[in-house]
């Protein structure tokens, strides 16, 4: 079987002005289907930039990128936006949700560029149907702006997931959440992983990195490590003993 | 493509906006509605100005005293007329082309019956007058050869004339006093209604010329001559020989202006046709600056647009949108805009042109065609104007785009 991601080589310069910028220096990856990775590192590292290269919103310097067996490295523009739209979900730090348009339309966005038609009827349901798996179908008709950060970033897990891609992309999904919404995304993830999505995603946080199977380290733009996940944390634990915690609290108070 | 998706978004970014899209549409319904009503205006202009041609007659030829040709001064026109009764009687005696023919003269006086006074025209005509005109009678009948030779005190009037002097009763054989002379009316005309000036043409009194010369103005000489050639291909040949035969009974040498102007019906509508080229023209020049500066207003506007949505154009993009599918959504935006901005603006345009007509009494006629015409330019000013700023929209980088604050 071919694995969903697998990196040769890969370089990512940036040329800004005077000084270019190496940001990915010949990276070699393999990632397999059903995998649950945590990229990690300082800030600057070049995470994000490769998680848009793997996200195919960007394309590498130089080296190879096979998406799920297939050579991404030389495609233009609109086939590299075909990938996306088929095999990709995105799932943003900013949520990045269309304002004043309700979770719905939000989760249906991916549907309007899909290449074969895609009747009316069934976006409804598809997009329902993503809105449920996050457990926001009851928050369909509510647009961002009545929704919390979590709620916000759970819609956008589900437009990334109404495509059925073969792997979900996230570049610090938990960065503007509190801990305990963090540790309920963390879930959702878990979740979906189980149900045998590949994830991908990138964090800075270890506790939240325990969550995942597998913690790819870069630093300079190189893999310095790459290791599973002894000690994994289940979010249905975590959030239950946290509960347990803050009942403890106001027993005491 | 999912046209009716494109179009819902299209159609709630712009609601989002109302202000704004209204203020840019208005660059549209004014310009838009401006032509429309103006081209209203002047087909209906237009078309009573055919119309008042055609009812001078068919093939006619007139023929004025004094000389139209320097620079549309009358020259050789001195008050008094240059044309003779002999002239009339001269062309329809050797122009073989003639088959109608009326000497003329025109004045206006105050006319009277029983205590009833009225100001109007006084139309001194031949007896086939009104066959040259195809003016049918009402009632009555037109005074005839033998009183045009005897210069007998007989007219026929007009409907506004009947209806001030003689309201409410008959007006055949009633008694007219033009200048205190009593005239008998033995027919009435059918109404006209007014001419393109917003002159009454029922305001009218037709009497024998000889009458109008002896026994109104004293006058020997006439104002015009008005003829009716046998055929449209008569009317040429016609003119060059009324043309030669004056000159020569004026003894008007070679190198000399005529002192009588001749007209055929065919240069008449030729020059009015002339004068509403211009004002095509001119039309068709208000219609490009008014559309180019609407034009500009939904290109400026979907430029703001593009810059505030650009993070929207990079989500769009990072879920799968084509540089094609943004192109498409805002060119449809801009094609809205302007589509129906000139869709409001043609209604505007049609709406006032008939309150001008109803209020104002002008003649408009609303082309069909323009109106159509209308709706595809201003389509084609939507995607002219759009696809500047949708192609830059096309063309962002989705990672830039998406980290734009
Ligand atoms: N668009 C860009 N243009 C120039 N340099 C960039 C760009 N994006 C990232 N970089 C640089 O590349 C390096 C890696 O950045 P990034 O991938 O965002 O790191 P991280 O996500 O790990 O913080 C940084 O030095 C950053 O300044
Ligand atoms: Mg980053």
């Amino acid at each position: 079987m071919n694995p969903i991601i697998q990196l040769e080589h890969v370089h990512k310069i940036y040329h800004t002005g005077e000084v270019d910028v190496h940001a990915v220096r010949d990276v070699s990856l393999r990632i397999e289907k059903g995998e649950f990775v945590a990229l990690m590192g300082a800030s600057g590292s070049g995470k994000s930039t490769m998680m848009n290269t793997l996200g195919c919103l960007d394309r590498p310097t130089s080296g190879k990128y096979w998406l799920d067996g297939v050579d991404v490295s030389g495609l233009d523009r609109d086939e590299l936006a075909t990938i996306r739209n088929e095999k990709i979900g995105f799932v943003f730090q900013g949520f990045n949700l269309l304002s004043r348009t309700s979770a719905l339309e939000n989760v249906e966005l991916p549907m309007m560029y899909v290449r074969r038609p895609v009747k009316a009827r069934e976006h409804h349901e598809r997009a329902l149907q993503a809105l449920a798996t996050v457990g926001l179908a009851e928050r369909a008709g509510h647009h961002p702006n009545q929704l919390s950060g979590g709620q916000q970033q759970r819609v956008a897990i589900a437009r990334a997931l109404v495509n059925q891609p073969a792997m979900l992309l996230a570049d610090e999904p938990t960065g503007n959440l509190d801990t305990q919404t963090s540790i309920e995304i963390m879930g959702v993830f878990q979740k979906l992983n189980d149900q045998g999505i590949t994830i991908v995603m990138v964090t800075h946080e270890l506790d939240i990195a325990s969550y995942t199977k597998r913690n790819v380290i870069m630093r300079d733009g190189r893999i310095v490590s790459d290791l599973p996940v002894t000690d994994r944390l289940l979010a249905t634990e975590e959030l239950r003993k946290l509960r347990e915690a803050q009942e403890a609290v106001q027993l005491v108070s | 493509m999912k046209i009716l998706a494109i179009l819902r978004v299209a159609v709630r970014a712009l609601r989002r906006n109302k202000l704004r899209t209204i203020l840019t549409m208005l660059g549209m319904i004014i310009g838009v509605g401006a032509v429309i009503a103006t081209v209203s205006l002047g087909n209906g202009a237009k078309s009573q100005v055919e119309a008042q041609i055609a009812s001078l007659g068919q093939n006619v030829i007139l023929i004025f005293s004094g000389s139209f040709t320097r620079g549309g001064v009358r020259s050789g026109w001195n008050g008094a007329g240059t044309l003779a009764v002999e002239d009339a009687f001269a062309i329809e005696r050797e122009v073989p082309e003639i088959t109608l023919i009326s000497p003329e003269l025109r004045s206006g006086t105050l006319v009277a019956a029983g205590n009833q006074n009225w100001s109007t025209s006084i139309l001194g005509e031949g007896a086939d007058y009104l066959d040259i005109r195809m003016w049918p009678l009402a009632e009555g009948s037109m005074f005839s050869e033998q009183d045009v030779r005897s210069a007998n005190k007989v007219a026929v009037i007009g409907k506004t004339v009947a209806d001030q002097l003689y309201p409410g009763m008959k007006a055949i054989g009633q008694v007219l006093r033009i200048k205190n002379v009593p005239f008998v009316v033995v027919g009435e005309l059918i109404p006209k209604g007014l001419s393109v000036m917003g002159q009454d043409q029922d305001d009218i009194v037709i009497v024998p010329y000889t009458s109008a010369m002896k026994r109104l103005f004293g006058a020997t000489t006439l104002r015009g001559i008005t003829v009716q050639a046998s055929s449209t291909k008569a009317l040429a040949p016609a003119q060059q020989q009324i043309t030669e035969l004056l000159r020569q009974r004026h003894r008007i040498t070679p190198g000399h202006d005529d002192d009588f102007t001749v007209r055929t019906q065919e240069e008449i509508a030729e020059a009015a046709n002339n004068a509403s080229q211009t004002m095509r023209i001119l039309l068709a020049a208000i219609a490009c600056v008014s559309l180019i500066v609407g034009g500009i207003g939904i290109m400026n506007i979907m430029l703001v647009s593009v810059t505030e949505r650009t993070r929207e154009i990079g989500i769009r993009m990072a879920v799968g949108a084509h540089g094609r599918d943004i192109l498409m959504q805002f060119l449809t935006e801009a094609v809205a805009l302007s589509v129906v901005g000139g869709a409001l603006g043609i209604v505007s345009g049609v709406g006032g042109s008939r309150l001008l007509n109803v209020y104002m009494h002008w003649p408009t006629l609303t082309p069909v065609e323009w109106v159509f015409f209308a709706f595809i330019v201003s389509a084609m000013v939507g995607i002219f104007f759009g696809f500047y700023p949708a192609y830059k929209a096309s063309q962002l980088d989705p990672i830039d785009a998406l980290r734009y604050e």
